[in-house]
C-alpha cells in the first residue's frame, strides 16, 4: 500500500446514553508515525482508539484505518493491525511459546515465535505457563501478542501503566525499534515522559475533545512565549535593586528570583547587564520554557462538563 | 510454522485454524483440573456413590431393570450436561470478564472459528466422559450394553452434547458476569436435575413433577439416552419424539446465543469513576466516557 495516511479522523462523536465520551475529534497519523494519544482518564482516548480498532461504532465522523472503515474492515483489516488493549485476559493455562504459536497462526504472514519471544525479552520463559509470569511479563507478552503478526499499525493502549522504570525504559527502547521497522503506532498514555520520548506528534485530549495537537517539543506554543529565568539572589541584594527593562515582576521564592519573561531575550540581556555592572555572579541561573507536564496541565484542567 | 493448509493468498485456511483452536481448548481443558473434575469425576462419583447404595434395586415401572442399568445411562447424560451447559456457561462468562474474548475478537481469528472451537472441545470431552462412564458402568457394575440401540445411543449423546453447547452459549450470553456464572449454571440445572429422570425415575411422583419436567430438555435427554439401554424397550430405540424436543431446544439456544453474545464484560452504568478490580475486570473506557 502506497499511502501515506495510516488513520484519517474526521469529526468522530461517540455517545454513551447521556454522555458524550467524544465530541468531535480529528487528527491524521501518517505511515511510520509514532502518534500519542494524551489526556487524564475519561477524556475519550481509549473510546477512540477502540473504534479505530473497530471494537466500537460511532455515531457520527469519518474514521479510516488502513485504507478501511474500522466498523466494517473485518478479517482484512485484522490481519494487519495489532492491538493492545490496556488489560486483557491471557489463556493462563498456555505457555508463553504456545499461545504465540497459536496466534502467530491467525495471521498470514506471521513473525518467527522465537524471535517475538526474544524482541519482548521473556526468552527464559517461553516454556513457562503463563498463569506463572509477573505482571509486568503478562504485558511484555501483551506486546509479544500485537507484534507476532507483523502487523503494519501497532495499536498501544496505555502500554506501561503500572510499569517500573526500568521496565518502562525497556519498553521504551522495544517501541522505539519498532518505530525503525517502519510500523506505525498509535499510542494512548497518561504519561507525558512517555510522550515526549515516544512520540513524533501528540494531541492532548480533554472531555473528548483534542485540546491541543503538535510535536512534542512545540505542543501548546511550548517553544514560543513566555519562558522562566531563575537565578540565585546575590547576597546583599534585595528585589529592588533589580535593574528595570525585565519586561515582567520577578518574585522571590526562598533565596531563588523567578521571573516570567515574554521576551526572555531582553530580560536576559538586562539582567545579565546587570550584575556584569556591579560585578555579581547570578549563581544557578537558568532559563526554561514550560514543561510539556505544564502545558498538559494547563490545558486539561479547563473547566470540565459534571460528568467527567 | 509453516501450514499445509493455507490459502494462495497465505491466509490461514478456516478448518485449519478451527483444528489448531480445538486443540488449544482442549490443552486448555485438560490443564485445569478444576475442568476435568466436574466433567468427569463428578458424574463418576455419583455413579459410584449410587450405584454401590442401590444398584441391584429394581425399577417396576421400566419393566423391572435394575436400578443401575437407569442409572449408567443416567449419568452419561449428567456428564454431558455438565461438560456442555455447564463448563461453556462459567468457561465464557469468566473468560468475557477478564478480557479474553476481547482479545481473541482483536486477531483476524474468525468469531465463529473461536466459538465453534469451544464447543467442539466441550463435545469432545463430553464424549471422552460418556466412554469412561460407560466402561466403568460395564466393568464395575455389569451394564448391559445394547448393540442393536447403540446408533441410537450415539445420536442421542451428540444431539445432547449439541444441545447443551447451545444452551451455555445462550445462558452465557445473557448474564451478567462471570462471579454470576456458576451460580446460574448450576440453579437453572440441579433443581430440574431431579424433576427430569436423571438420578432416579419420576413414573410414581405427582403429575406436575412430570409435566414441569417434560417442559425442559434435560429430561428428553435423559429418557432418550435410558431408553436406550433398557432391554425392554424395541427396535433401534430411536426416540423421535424426546429427539425433536430437544432439536427444538438447540435451535432456541442458538438464535438467544447469536442474538445477545457479547465479546466484552457489560460495562456499568456511565458516570462512575474507572475501576481497576485486579486482572479479573477492567471495565472499559467506555463505561465512563
Amino acid at each position: 500500500m502506497q499511502k501515506a495516511i495510516a488513520i484519517a479522523v474526521t469529526n468522530l462523536r461517540k455517545r454513551y446514553g447521556e454522555l458524550e465520551a467524544v465530541r468531535g475529534i480529528d487528527f491524521e497519523v501518517a505511515e511510520g508515525e509514532c502518534f500519542a494519544l494524551l489526556g487524564p482518564n475519561g477524556a475519550g482516548k481509549t473510546t477512540t482508539v477502540e473504534i479505530l480498532e473497530g471494537y466500537r461504532d460511532r455515531d457520527a465522523g469519518e474514521v479510516e484505518v488502513l485504507g478501511f472503515d474500522p466498523a466494517r474492515g473485518g478479517r482484512d483489516l485484522r490481519e494487519r493491525v495489532g492491538i493492545v488493549l490496556q488489560s486483557s485476559g491471557h489463556f493462563r493455562e498456555l505457555t508463553v511459546r504456545e499461545v504465540l504459536e497459536l496466534f502467530g497462526g491467525y495471521y498470514p504472514r506471521p513473525r518467527a515465535t522465537g524471535e517475538v519471544i526474544d524482541l519482548v525479552g521473556l526468552g527464559d520463559k517461553a516454556g513457562a505457563r503463563i498463569k506463572t509470569l509477573s505482571g509486568g511479563q503478562q504485558r511484555r507478552l501483551d506486546l509479544a501478542l500485537g507484534l507476532v503478526g507483523d502487523p503494519d499499525l501497532l495499536f498501544l493502549d496505555e502500554p506501561t501503566t503500572g510499569f517500573d522504570p526500568s521496565a518502562r525504559r525497556r519498553s521504551w527502547e522495544l517501541i522505539e525499534s519498532l518505530r525503525e521497522l517502519g510500523k506505525t503506532i498509535l499510542l494512548t498514555t497518561h504519561y507525558m515522559d512517555e510522550a515526549q520520548n515516544l512520540a513524533d506528534r501528540v494531541a492532548i485530549l480533554a472531555a473528548g475533545r483534542v485540546v491541543a495537537a503538535g510535536t512534542p517539543d512545540s505542543l501548546g506554543g511550548r517553544d514560543e512565549g513566555e519562558a522562566l529565568i531563575a537565578f540565585r539572589l546575590p547576597a546583599g541584594v534585595s528585589l529592588d535593586d533589580l535593574p528595570p527593562g525585565l519586561g515582567a515582576r520577578p518574585l522571590l521564592r526562598e533565596d531563588r528570583v523567578e521571573l516570567r519573561a515574554t521576551e526572555p531575550t531582553r530580560a536576559l540581556n538586562a539582567l545579565t547587564g546587570w550584575a556584569l555592572a556591579r560585578g555579581e555572579e547570578l549563581d544557578a541561573l537558568t532559563v526554561t520554557r514550560p514543561s510539556l507536564e505544564d502545558v498538559y496541565l494547563r490545558l486539561t484542567n479547563a473547566p470540565e462538563p459534571a460528568h467527567a | 510454522m509453516p501450514d499445509p493448509a493455507v490459502t494462495a493468498a497465505g491466509r490461514p485456511s478456516d478448518l485449519g485454524l478451527l483444528w489448531r483452536q480445538v486443540r488449544a481448548q482442549n490443552k486448555l481443558f485438560l490443564r485445569n483440573p478444576f475442568s476435568a473434575f466436574f466433567s468427569l469425576a463428578f458424574p463418576v462419583m455419583f455413579l459410584l456413590l449410587f450405584g454401590s447404595l442401590n444398584g441391584n434395586g429394581r425399577i417396576e415401572e421400566l419393566g423391572n431393570i435394575r436400578y443401575i442399568q437407569f442409572l449408567a445411562p443416567g449419568m452419561l447424560a449428567f456428564a454431558v450436561i455438565s461438560t456442555c451447559y455447564t463448563g461453556l456457561v462459567t468457561g465464557v462468562a469468566i473468560n468475557r470478564d477478564e478480557g479474553l474474548l476481547k482479545r481473541v475478537r482483536g486477531t483476524p481469528l474468525p468469531p465463529w472459528v473461536y466459538i465453534t472451537a469451544r464447543i467442539g472441545s466441550a463435545v469432545w470431552f463430553s464424549m471422552v466422559s460418556a466412554v469412561v462412564m460407560v466402561v466403568a458402568a460395564v466393568l464395575l457394575f455389569r451394564v448391559e450394553v445394547i448393540g442393536r440401540m447403540l446408533p441410537a445411543a450415539v445420536v442421542t449423546l451428540l444431539l445432547g452434547a449439541g444441545c447443551f453447547c447451545a444452551l451455555g452459549m445462550a445462558v452465557a450470553a445473557v448474564i451478567p458476569n462471570g462471579e454470576a456464572a456458576p451460580v446460574i449454571a448450576n440453579f437453572t440445572f440441579f433443581p430440574i436435575a431431579f424433576v427430569s429422570d436423571l438420578f432416579f425415575p419420576t413414573a410414581g411422583a405427582p403429575a406436575w413433577v412430570g409435566t414441569v419436567g417434560s417442559i425442559f430438555p434435560v429430561k428428553h435427554f435423559a429418557v432418550a439416552l435410558e431408553d436406550t439401554f433398557n432391554p425392554f424397550v424395541r427396535g433401534s430405540g430411536f426416540q423421535w419424539g424426546h429427539l425433536a424436543v430437544m432439536a427444538l431446544w438447540t435451535v432456541i439456544g442458538v438464535v438467544v446465543a447469536v442474538r445477545f453474545f457479547r465479546w466484552e464484560p457489560k460495562v456499568d452504568a456511565p458516570g462512575g469513576g474507572r475501576r481497576r478490580s485486579g486482572r479479573a475486570s477492567r471495565v472499559t473506557e467506555a463505561a465512563e466516557g
